[in-house]
């Protein structure tokens, strides 16, 4: 039955993944800045707080006390709801990752917001959902940046869902279950990174792509569009649209955990495993995040015609040839 | 069952005039992002009813694509003569209003007989059922892989015919290929793109360069 | 639908969180909207006409096969939790069979839109 615990325990394990959507910026900025500058052979940001520590939160602040206008030829309730198409589904999609196992404090308690039965199915609904924010930001702007910034995201951001689809239907092939917290402990053994390695492909770069980052980012090129989709937005809206960013790129790193790499799964310290057990996701997902600033830092930025070619030429049929064959390695198992 | 009463009337009440925001308000754009607010309400409609699959399928399929599409062929297509002038559609109200009448006749009538919900009714998949299966999806799979598997494959061919339409219809009937439009880098540098030409025109393209 | 109550708290986190560092935002910075900086932006130069206007057609159609083929993945996703759990050998064949007819049908299209330079983007034009 649900008690008052209940409650509580639900509303404090919400308030602490939903953390993660204003704090992951924050650190990631500053971690993204530092690692380019290291492998750009600089030194990143060092002048604010001891080693530039409080770079981005005195960012934060500037944007926060900044001047935001909204463009006077263009739709004033759209301009104004776009950041928070972006900003709410990017929080939303956190209810349903699990960064632990579940762990005996006096009782029983799972280390996720919530367990639903179609997990993988409502994070790529909203992944879907999140195409918003730039259609309604280029539309609204009235400028002529940020329609084709918003034409170029939205037609990437659709392209590379499908491939991020069909990557997932190959684990869900393994697994029969939507949910991410048995998806997980179906790895105990072996990480589905392993017979699903051309899946793990397939969904990392379709997770770049949907993030639009770099190679892919190509709504933000500011050698050619300026800064894409967001390009009239200034002050808190603009750092929303910062956020959702990081926030989604920290998701993506997630699920690809959880999909791939065994989730929570490691070696534990006896006594300790549900620790062990969260730092083991925290560690991989770092790892992946560090993989996103890695690319930014060493590949080109790709042509329009390059990107789209590559997603329905070159990843769409990788991904259902993996399908094809993952289903055919599965017929012989019982 | 009040917190489900009191889900219901949050969504019915805020799906209701959305929908009817949807074919009131002027601008195409914000009637569609009202549908997508209807989208939303009636998928926690689903939810309510114990079917998380459909809500999901319903989010993905019509706020994330279909809705997406009209979006995209709104911003793709000069719309602002649509936004001041209030179309109605002489034809279709004939056909409409009586249509109209009559759903809201069914559903009244529903609402009024109150008819009691007998276990054969139910179906195959009591909620119990659906729990042991390990959700509704895997008891829609159960069925359309083997009752409905007809139907499951005809939808594959009613998707390839929209595909193929889309693609006849996106073609100049002058040339071989698409409608050729100038590259897209080259034309988001321009700076004689479209907003130049006559309101109007029906040119293929915004612009004819490159 | 327990369950969704995670789901509800955390969407009204995220609203609170845009009014919170909006309204935060709205008493912090100064207001003088005037001048040029209410022009949309093109690179330091006067605007020239709106933004609105007719766009490339490939983008719509783009848009049409996503919708196509995310209508089939969700055809697919409860045929691959269907398939794990089959224990037999050939009820296994038999769906995979299904599902095989049902890619190779959406294949056509595929394969007509390759033929058709839809993925060509820089098509000489």
């Amino acid at each position: 039955m649900v008690d008052g615990w209940d409650v509580l325990i639900l509303v404090i394990k919400a308030l602490a993944i939903f953390i993660i959507v204003p704090v992951a910026p924050l650190v990631f900025v500053l971690a993204e800045r530092k690692i380019l500058g290291r492998i750009q052979s600089r030194i990143g940001p060092n002048r604010v707080g001891p080693w530039g520590l409080l770079q981005t939160l005195a960012d934060g602040i500037k944007l926060g006390a900044k001047e935001d206008f909204i463009p006077p030829a263009g739709d004033r309730v759209v301009f104004w709801l776009a950041p928070l198409f972006m900003v709410v589904p990017a929080a939303m999609a956190w209810a349903v990752i699990p960064i632990g196992p579940e762990v005996e404090i006096g009782r029983k308690i799972g280390l996720w917001v919530t367990d639903l039965n179609v997990a993988i199915l409502y994070i790529l609904a909203l992944g879907s959902v999140a195409v918003y924010g730039p259609v309604m930001a280029g539309w609204s702007s009235n400028s002529k940046y940020a329609l084709f910034g918003s034409l170029r995201s939205t037609a990437q951001v659709i392209s590379y869902e499908i491939t991020m689809g069909v990557a997932v239907l190959g684990v869900l092939v393994y697994t029969g279950s939507f949910s991410l917290v048995d998806i997980v402990e179906k790895q105990k053994d072996m990480w589905f990174a392993i017979p699903q390695v051309i899946g793990l492909f397939v969904f990392l770069v379709s997770g770049i792509a949907e993030t639009n980052r770099a190679p892919f980012d190509l709504p933000e090129a500011e050698t050619e569009i300026v800064a894409g989709y967001h390009v009239e937005y200034s002050g808190m809206r603009f750092a929303m649209f910062f956020l959702a960013e990081y926030a989604n790129m920290f998701l993506v790193s997630a699920l690809a955990v959880i999909l791939f790499f065994g989730g929570w799964h490691g070696w534990t310290i006896p006594g300790i495993e549900g620790l062990t057990s969260v730092l083991w996701f925290m560690l991989k997902t770092l790892a992946l995040m560090f993989v996103y600033f890695w690319l930014r830092a060493t590949l080109p930025r790709l042509r329009y015609d390059q990107l789209m070619a590559f997603c329905w030429k070159f990843l769409l049929p990788l991904g259902i040839v993996n399908l094809l064959i993952t289903a055919v390695l599965r017929l012989g198992w019982s | 069952m009040t917190d489900q009463i009191v889900a219901f009337t949050y969504l019915s009440i805020v799906a209701s005039v959305a929908g009817l925001a949807t074919i009131l308000v002027r601008s195409p754009v914000h009637s569609a992002l009202s549908l997508v607010v209807v989208v939303f309400h009636v998928a926690g409609m689903f939810v309510l009813l114990g079917n998380g699959f459909l809500a999901a399928v319903q989010v993905i399929v019509y706020a994330g694509a279909i809705v997406v599409l009209f979006l995209f062929t709104m911003m793709l297509l000069d719309l602002r003569r649509h936004e001041t002038e209030r179309t109605v559609h002489r034809r279709q109200i004939w056909l409409a209003i009586p249509i109209a009448v009559l759903l809201f006749a069914e559903v009244a009538w529903i609402a009024i007989s109150k008819p009691e919900i007998s276990e054969n009714l139910k179906g195959a998949f009591p909620p119990q059922t659906i729990d042991e299966l390990g959700g509704s999806a895997q008891a829609l799979a159960t069925v359309m892989f083997t009752d409905y598997l007809l139907p499951f494959e005809v939808a594959s061919v009613l998707l390839l015919a929209a595909a193929i339409g889309a693609m006849v219809l996106a073609r100049n009937p002058d040339e071989e290929s698409l409608a050729s439009p100038p590259d897209m880098i080259e034309d988001a540098a321009g700076t004689d793109g479209s907003s130049d030409q006559p309101e109007g025109e029906l040119s293929e393209t915004p612009a004819t360069h490159g | 639908m327990p369950a969704y109550v995670g789901v509800v708290i955390l969407a009204l986190l995220g609203f609170a969180f845009c009014a919170g560092s909006l309204v935060g935002a709205w008493l912090l910075r100064p207001r003088r909207p005037v001048g040029a900086k209410l022009d949309p932006y093109e690179s330091g130069v006067p605007p020239i006409g709106d933004a609105k206007g007719r766009h490339v057609v490939r983008f719509y159609l783009v848009a049409m096969l996503f919708v196509v083929f995310d209508v089939e993945l969700v055809f697919l996703y409860p045929w691959a939790v269907h398939y794990a759990e089959q224990g037999v050998f050939s009820d296994r064949l038999f769906l995979f069979g299904e599902m095989l007819v049902f890619v190779a049908i959406l294949l056509v299209a595929y394969a007509y839109a390759f033929k058709k330079g839809v993925f060509e983007w820089n098509r000489g034009d």
